[in-house]
């Protein structure tokens, strides 16, 4: 019996390009199932996809169980569990993906095979997932199902016979989906009566219940009323209510051996949670953690700052806010002289910074300046003593250190042989070194590097983007910390030094930054009354330099009675333009320009 | 009777006739401005208000020209007479008035018998100070010693010459009906007719004209000994000829630097004839030949305007007539104000235009109303500090380099 219950269990991902309708064929396979009548399917279903097609990768994931009546007559429970695409979530992907048994690999008919497919394929190969290719959108007039099934042979190596065509729009070979999920996948195993060990892959907050922790149980089960244990930071909680996701949230008596649900157990934020980690029973621990766990840990750094000081306890309350449901932001008190109060913030990676920034504005509306990014830096100073850095206001004197340490990344990038020449161009340029080639399949190279953190995390992934149109997937880890030769560069603006434009850079790197900044700061800072100076210096000396001219004339010749009122709708709409704008001194510096400062002139 | 009731108008408005109108006094406004002296914004004295009519006709539109005008001239008297409908709607509400400014359009194309009807209108409607300012504004090729008679009959005081250049091919260029020759002629005849009182137009700036070219112009006009000069930087207007021809690349303004370089000269160059630099645009011969009614205009003080687009203020309200004759025409006749807009100023947008004002013109900014405010205080002593900007009896007064950023600085003074 209890076999017969697991054999009918599935466990899947669907990993994808972002746009090759990883969004649409979960809606339709939703849909396919009855789980929504096609009028709600519209009501509900379009919105979720709304938000998801404007920010154009998912941020958090959704997971749903589906019950398939399959052709052999049986009914099978097959638990999509989503996943966030992007690097900077890989840690996230790799959980998810741990708590499957295998994925659908979905290529745009018409597109083809592109970078990001390459990186998701081998995080399920990694975790020796079975993949199912399907190729959608073949109902396009441009879909062309050869060259992709070429591709897949050839760029993915995988047998292109396998493949499932299907039009997730039209809902053409939906049928053909569920019936290779149901063949290819295979069941979950592992030990009903063991102790319980459940992954947990994803946490979300709700205001009324909690967090709800999302996990695949691999061994044992859990029921209301047992206390559950989290591995990893060993608290214990008393389960209220275990179940599975279908649209809404269906309870039920047990989450059991190779299932996929939730429990609710009164963990107030999805800060006390940790994906990754392990959930035992308290009284009947597992006797190890499952594999894998990792402390989800901030690498890029960044301050936060109000445009208007007024509004420094608005923006702490919605940082508050959201750390309920993202728990890798961190956030601490941080103030600067030319910024005022705010908050220095830890982000997994740029992009993570970067949603950050824009949901404070969107969701909260929160008007902010975010700092330059930095990495954490360890000194050895001359005392014995040692201190970790990450904004660069707290660089220590320079006679006092005697040893800089930066973070090191192991980078794997793969890309089409021919554009070799052009990666290994940049990645030198960003001080890699030791690099390591292998050939995963034909035509294409995988190139192992060491690299400085603080080298890719500003617009490196946009680079090699760019140098291999497209086709260049990266991903790395943090290795270790090295020895550097860093220096602080300053950045002064008519002579006066902008503590939030200060940046932490490699001494062979520092004129080459220097004079970047300066040009862009440039670009950025718009003609006042007065020419402005921009310098770059080291220490106290001047490394770089650029002037913002003065305008000449702005005045126009007349105003009389019909010319008032224009003219002063012209200035009161030019005031507003100034609220995005930080005074520094007597210079007005755009909000755009402190982040603008990173990004480099390359074509 | 007339019921003039314009649904757009706060202050305005009555239920049977403009008799029983409660105009202004009393209205929220006015009460606001009595209680809340934080921002001086009258002159202190409480100068008379000055009156202006807007003559919307012309016979031939000038293609950098953004005024109202049409050029068919079968409304002339349509528009007095509804100019007078409006012209008593007011009647009441203002004191004596101690200028009148007849501008356009071209008010020196009206027959003299057309000027005396509306000179009939506007004396029958108000009262006029002893010494008012009488300007009307003219085009050379319609001054001859019979009007010029006439109009100063009618009590016309000062004469305002839209001569724009005194180069044939400058004159071809902006389109403008006289010649050199016939500028020169006009100027002449004012001159022997007696007036004491003139000022020449003149525009620099034009595509290709070179700074001599353009000292070329305003010595010739010195000539002349005009107590006052105005001079305009071509400006292209969005919606004119000019503004289409700039549209399409096909006008070839002269640069910022240019720009600049014309404005300075021509500051200097006049300031050293013995001119007083008072306003951007214009200069006077003494302190008692600065353009009496155009200040007001930059002092806050209260006009009227009548015509077709013309602006009015009033304790602090702001309001403008349709652009159109026809339908300025039209609601006068219905017994309604022609009125297309208005606005009452927050104190924010009355600092805000009277920091304007005060860049660009030579009467500058009371310092300790700017340095009641800490920022305003500091950026005013900066902009003393840049030489943008001088103190001198207790106003800030922007300098000649200040007046070239006039549009920018009132930025740099706010929050």
């Amino acid at each position: 019996m209890k076999l017969r219950r697991m054999q009918r269990i599935r466990n899947f991902s669907i990993i994808a390009h972002i746009d090759h309708g990883k969004s649409t064929l979960a809606d339709r396979m939703i849909q396919h199932v009855h789980m929504v009548t096609d009028r709600e399917f519209r009501d509900q279903m379009l919105d979720t996809m709304d938000i998801e097609r404007e920010r154009g990768i998912t941020i958090k994931s959704q997971t749903v169980s589906l019950r398939y009546p399959a052709r052999d007559g049986k009914e099978y429970d097959l638990n999509l569990i989503d996943t966030p695409g992007h690097v900077d979530f890989s840690y996230e992907v790799s959980r998810a993906l741990a708590s499957c048994e295998g994925v659908l690999l979905l290529v745009d008919a018409s597109q083809g095979v592109q970078a990001q497919t390459l990186a998701n394929l081998y995080a399920a190969m990694e975790h020796d997932l079975v993949i199912i290719p399907v190729i959608n959108k073949i109902d396009l007039p441009s879909a062309d199902v050869d060259m992709v099934k070429e591709q897949i042979e050839m760029e993915l190596g995988l047998d292109s016979d396998d493949a499932i065509l299907c039009s997730a729009k039209e809902g053409l070979g939906i049928e053909d989906v569920f019936e290779a999920i149901v063949a290819k996948i295979p069941p979950p195993r592992g030990d009903e009566s063991g102790e319980l060990a459940a992954l947990i892959f994803d946490a979300r907050y709700d205001p009324y219940r909690g967090t709800i922790v999302s996990c695949r149980v691999f061994d044992g089960s859990v029921k209301p009323g047992d206390v559950i244990r989290f591995m990893h930071n060993q608290a214990t909680y008393k389960v209220e209510e275990v179940g599975f996701f279908r649209l809404q949230r269906e309870p039920r008596k047990a989450l059991k051996t190779g299932e996929v649900g939730y429990i609710i157990s009164g963990v107030k934020t999805v800060s006390d949670t940790r994906v990754g980690d392990t959930i035992t029973l308290d009284g009947k621990p597992a006797s190890a953690p499952l594999p894998g766990f990792k402390e989800a840990k901030p690498v890029v750094f960044s301050s936060i700052y109000p445009i208007t000081s007024d509004d420094y306890l608005s923006l702490a309350d919605a940082l508050a806010k959201f750390k309920l449901n993202d728990a890798s932001l961190e956030f601490q008190k941080d103030s600067s002289v030319a910024l005022g109060q705010g908050f220095r913030c830890g982000f997994l990676g740029l992009l993570h910074l970067e949603i950050v920034q824009e949901r404070l504005e969107r969701e909260y509306d929160q008007s902010i300046i975010m700092t330059v990014p930095s990495v954490q830096y360890r000194f050895v100073l001359t005392d014995g003593s040692e201190v970790e850095v990450d904004n660069p206001q707290y660089y220590p004197d320079q006679q006092k250190i005697k040893t800089a340490l930066e973070p090191f990344i192991k980078a794997s990038i793969i890309i089409p042989e021919r554009y070799i020449g052009a990666v290994m161009k940049l990645c030198m340029e960003r001080r890699a070194s030791n690099p390591r080639m292998s050939y995963p399949t034909p035509g294409r190279i995988e190139v192992t590097l060491d690299m400085p953190l603080a080298e890719v995390i500003y617009d490196f992934y946009d680079r090699l983007k760019t140098v291999t149109q497209g086709y260049g997937s990266f991903d790395y880890e943090l290795t270790q910390y090295r020895e550097s030769d860093l220096v602080k560069l300053d950045i002064l603006v008519n002579g006066e030094k902008v503590d939030a434009l200060s940046m932490v850079v490699h001494k062979e790197r520092s004129r080459e930054w220097g004079v970047q900044v300066c040009d862009r700061l440039k670009e950025e800072i718009p003609r006042h009354q007065f020419k402005i100076a921009i310098q770059g210096a080291i220490g106290g000396k001047i490394i770089s330099r650029s002037t913002v001219s003065a305008f000449r004339k702005d005045v126009t010749a007349k105003c009389y009675g019909g010319d008032i009122s224009r003219k002063r709708k012209l200035l009161e709409k030019q005031k507003k333009g100034k609220l995005r704008m930080k005074m520094v001194g007597s210079v007005e510096i755009p909000q755009s320009a402190f982040v603008a400062v990173l990004r480099t002139n390359e074509e | 009777m007339l019921a003039v009731i314009h649904p757009s108008l706060c202050g305005f408005g009555g239920k049977d006739g403009y008799e029983s109108i409660t105009f202004f006094p009393g209205s929220p406004l006015s009460r606001k401005f009595a209680q809340k002296k934080t921002f001086p914004l009258k002159e202190p004295a409480g100068e008379p208000a000055g009156l202006y009519v807007h003559v919307p006709f012309c016979r031939t539109r000038c293609p950098y020209c953004d005024f109202y005008s049409q050029t068919s001239l079968e409304r002339i008297q349509d528009w007095i007479r509804s100019l007078q409908r409006e012209a008593e709607h007011y009647s009441n509400s203002f004191q004596a008035f101690d200028t009148l400014y007849l501008g356009g359009g071209t008010p020196s194309l009206l027959s003299p018998q057309q000027l005396a009807d509306l000179f009939t209108v506007l004396r029958t409607a108000f009262s006029f100070a002893p010494f008012a300012e009488i300007t009307l504004e003219a085009n050379p090729d319609d001054i001859t010693r019979e009007k010029l008679t006439a109009w100063r009959d009618l009590g016309v005081n000062r004469m305002s010459v839209g001569v724009q250049s005194f180069r044939q091919e400058e004159i071809e260029f902006l389109q403008r009906r006289h010649t050199a020759q016939g500028a020169i002629r006009a100027l002449e005849t004012i001159g022997a007719a007696g007036f004491d009182n003139l000022s020449v137009d003149l525009i620099y700036g034009l595509p290709g004209q070179t700074l001599s070219q353009w000292l070329l112009s305003l010595k010739l006009a010195l000539q002349f000994r005009p107590e006052h000069l105005s001079c305009y930087q071509l400006t292209v207007e969005e919606g004119t000829p000019f503004g289409g021809l700039r549209e399409r690349g096909m006008l070839n303004l002269p640069d910022e630097d240019a720009q600049g370089r014309f404005f300075l000269t021509t500051s200097r160059f006049l300031e050293k004839e013995g001119y007083l630099h008072y306003e951007i645009s214009n200069f006077a011969r003494s302190e008692a030949l600065i353009s009496r009614h155009n200040s007001k205009y930059w002092k806050h003080v209260d006009y009227l305007g009548l015509g077709p687009g013309a602006h009015s203020f009033f304790q602090g309200k702001r309001w403008w007539n349709v652009g159109s004759v026809q339908r300025y025409c039209a609601f006068l006749n219905e017994g309604k104000l022609p009125v297309e807009g208005e606005e009452c100023l927050t104190e924010d947008q009355l600092l805000l235009e009277t920091l304007y004002f005060g860049f660009r013109t030579k009467r500058g900014m009371d310092l300790p109303l700017l340095e009641g405010d800490p920022h305003m205080k500091s950026c005013a002593a900066e902009l003393e500090k840049s030489g943008l900007a001088l103190r001198r009896d207790g106003r800030l007064i922007p300098t000649r380099r200040g007046f070239l950023l006039a549009d920018s600085l009132p930025l740099r003074m706010v929050r």
